[in-house]
């Protein structure tokens, strides 16, 4: 984490999202935000309020509903030499756009050899734990980073948030931004049934005023401990911590903040440090990022392996409505993966 | 569904069988060939309205056929862009010199020298006269039948061939198919193999170009076939809802690989047309009039660079050869077609217009024809030199692992060694160069 004299304030994550476009569209004429509703309205969840009338139309506007021609037009207007920073307003809408992101977008550097890239950030909610359905809710980050040539952002707190944006706009390469929309407001723990703590209690939400990155690929350490590492993203790495807390368990908890470019060297030495590793993601479980985690800690781990690594993950269903919390990989799937690794 | 058979219809029920249509092209292997039902106006006969109209003005020009060169070789009506000898020249011989070069890569891959060559003889005009019709400086988002551009943009060709043998002089080092060109210099955009994607990005390329307030337009080309991708009307509702500088090229070749142009609509609707429902301009040229598409595109360019929006052009030519050198049009549509095609060819009817104005000749035209030859053979040595497909001289190895991202990732690293170490188990003497 960088350091700084800036004033810091208390923020949300849409709060910490909105601060990053600003001072990005501030520092950089190049920065262009678009999407469905983004304009005047400033987004469905808030997080280009103001933008539009700070920097004008031509920088900040809405879109048709039309995720290719979002991101197409995206990957021509940096050809151009913009910066362009679309906004998916779910990502369970970003399908119709994909053949633009992993056959253009990722592509464009290495097929032009250097002579044409997407230097885009391509922002969009994600998750579940709204009551969304199966439209509103899924985790498709794993779709992503299987792409030669995407990297993959989840920011877990408003500074992460802040600070990962700024650096993801800066980027020359395509990155797919994905926000935890349940944490939006708060750092959900995932016990639903209890009121949700606002991030002005959460170290996580002091963001300094100004101009700050966090370099992409470069895990935080959330929480150390002894008896075993979680490797999360998100909000799950709220409710990890809730659920190790709760039970008392001395965990080491990393929040990978970037998917791709991945921090194997944080993940490496805590498993080999710990022993134990619990992988834990919303996402459905067969070929979620867990799979690639599980089989990199196996590979570089395996002879300070105590116990078979754990994942804890969603159900390899739709995200459905009314059962919305039994899909949830709450404290419940957690706890008992825990005990699982505390007992091996 | 599948277990009752079509024609039956529920009991009780008065209602005919619906019958699902599925479209058939009018000739096949063997047919002969009648293109009476084409309506081909004279030349000269369309309305040419001023390039800043309202785009519904524009409305029975999509329907129409633009054409500029009459059947005794004289350039006439209100398309005439009237230009002078010396620029028609220098088209006719980019034509030419771009049929000469697909001649000679055609062979080349059958002789093995690369895996795979497209030809766009017969649709030189679509790209070429395009070319001429715009600002070295506006940007084109080709699709792969689009080479006619970059020799026009004067790209060298022995480039061009060293990209068709991805030899180690490949400026694209050796990824891309051959003939998928991206020059950022030409301002030609790297050609993709998913079709119908450079659309969109055009649209924004163009948007990109207007927010700065810069004076330069973005002009694409698909194919009919890839007219029906969803990209296309993406691209369509951004370049008309941002009224972007842009145009839209429709090369209707008639077929997209085996299947002919009704499988993207033609049977119901000029392509041309679908600019009307967008309320964007739209013109339908004949194709291999080059005259008459270098009018539209002018006109389109223009328009689009006085922020009167953009134009959709249908292109109403004919692939006169295979899709690529994978297929034979042989095996799916009558030989006769491209005999009967009635607009004829683009490179004849440009010489022949030259040559009733007095301005070339056949002997002329020869002499440049074997000069093109030559010269097309001179680069073919040239390239050579830096190898051709599967010989062993291409770009470092460790290029293949480059570009996936500005700066390599340890994971890249990591698999970068392996393919070293790989290498240097199957042959234990090689070195990286």
């Amino acid at each position: 984490m960088s350091e700084t004299i800036a004033p810091v304030r208390r923020l949300n994550m849409i709060e910490a999202i909105n601060d990053a476009l600003d001072v990005m569209m501030a520092r950089d004429p190049d920065v262009v935000v678009f999407g469905e509703d983004v304009g005047f309205f400033g987004g469905v969840f808030r997080a280009t309020a103001g933008l539009q009338k700070k920097y004008g139309k031509t920088r900040v506007f809405d879109t048709p509903i039309n995720e290719c021609g979002i991101i197409g037009a995206a990957v021509g207007m940096g050809a151009y030499g913009l910066r362009p920073v679309p906004e998916i307003q779910f990502a369970d809408y970003i399908y119709p756009g994909l053949d633009q992101l992993i056959s253009e977008a990722a592509r464009l550097r290495y097929r032009s050899a250097g002579e044409f890239i997407a230097p885009m950030t391509v922002r969009s909610p994600f998750g579940g734990g709204i009551f969304g359905g199966q439209t509103h809710s899924q985790s498709p980050e794993a779709l992503f980073t299987h792409v030669a040539g995407l990297k993959t952002v989840i920011p877990a707190t408003p500074y992460d948030a802040k600070g990962l944006l700024i650096s993801a706009i800066e980027d020359n390469d395509p990155v797919i931004f994905f926000e935890p929309k349940r944490i939006y407001n708060g750092p959900f723990n995932g016990y639903y049934d209890k009121p949700v703590e606002p991030w002005a209690k959460h170290d996580g939400s002091e963001v300094p005023e100004g101009y700050y990155s966090i370099p992409l690929g470069k895990a935080r350490i959330a929480r150390e401990g002894e008896a075993l590492t979680v490797i999360a993203y998100g909000t799950m790495i709220h409710v990890a911590a809730a659920v190790c807390a709760e039970k008392g368990v001395d965990a080491e908890i990393i929040d990978l903040r970037s998917l791709v470019p991945l921090d194997i060297d944080t993940v490496q030495k805590s498993v080999e440090k710990t022993g134990k590793c619990l992988i834990v993601h919303e996402a459905t479980r067969t070929c979620g990022f867990g799979a690639e985690l599980s089989a990199l800690v196996q590979e570089r781990c395996f002879y300070h392996l105590e116990a078979p690594i754990e994942r804890v993950t969603g159900f390899d269903t739709p995200y459905p409505h009314s059962l919305e919390w039994a899909y949830f990989p709450g404290p419940v799937r957690i706890g008992e993966a825990l005990d699982r690794l505390l007992k091996a | 569904m599948a277990d009752r058979p079509a024609s039956e219809t529920p009991i009780g029920s008065n209602l005919p069988p619906l019958s699902l249509h599925v479209p058939e092209p009018r000739f096949r292997p063997g047919d002969p060939v009648d293109y009476s039902h084409l309506a081909i106006p004279p030349a000269g006969a369309q309305p040419r309205p001023d390039e800043g109209c309202p785009a519904s003005e524009t409305g029975p020009l999509c329907t129409d056929l633009i054409r500029v060169l009459d059947d005794s070789h004289q350039a006439v009506g209100p398309w005439d862009p009237k230009l002078d000898a010396e620029t028609l020249r220098r088209m006719l011989r980019v034509m030419a010199l771009t049929r000469a070069f697909d001649d000679r890569m055609y062979r080349g891959q059958r002789q093995g020298k690369t895996s795979f060559y497209m030809k766009c003889t017969g649709e030189e005009a679509t790209s070429v006269a395009s070319a001429f019709a715009l600002a070295d400086d506006d940007m084109v988002f080709p699709s792969y039948r689009q080479q006619g551009i970059l020799i026009a943009r004067g790209y060298p060709i022995v480039d061009m061939i060293n990209q068709i043998y991805s030899n180690r002089a490949d400026k694209l080092k050796g990824r891309q198919l051959p003939i998928m060109y991206s020059s950022r210099e030409h301002n030609f955009f790297t050609i993709s193999g998913n079709l119908a994607t450079q659309y969109p990005q055009a649209a924004g390329w163009a948007m990109a170009s207007a927010i700065r307030g810069d004076s330069r337009i973005a002009s694409a080309w698909v194919g009919e076939g890839s007219s029906a991708e969803g990209d296309f009307h993406a691209a369509m509702t951004f370049a008309t809802v941002y009224n972007a500088p842009v145009v839209f090229n429709i090369v209707n070749n008639q077929w997209a690989i085996s299947s002919f142009s009704g499988f993207a609509g033609a049977e119901r609707a000029t392509f041309a047309s679908r600019a009307v429902g967008y309320g964007m301009a739209g013109l339908r040229v004949d194709g291999n009039d080059p005259l008459a598409v270098y009018a539209a595109a002018r006109w389109a360019a223009n328009r689009a660079r006085s922020n009167m929006g953009p134009t959709l052009i249908e292109h109403f030519t004919y692939r006169a050869e295979g899709h690529s050198t994978s297929d034979d049009p042989g095996q799916y549509r009558s030989a006769q077609e491209r005999e009967e095609w009635p607009l004829g060819d683009p490179i004849m009817r440009l010489k022949r217009h030259l040559i009733a104005r007095g301005e070339w000749s056949v002997e002329q035209h020869a002499a440049m024809d074997a000069a093109l030859v030559d010269e097309v053979k001179a680069a073919t040595k040239e390239a050579e030199k830096n190898g051709i497909l599967g010989h062993g001289l291409h770009h470092p190895f460790r290029t293949m692992f480059e570009d996936v991202f500005e700066d390599l990732p340890w994971h890249l690293q990591e698999q970068s060694e392996q393919a070293m170490r790989e290498r240097r188990i199957k042959w234990p003497e090689w070195k990286e160069s």
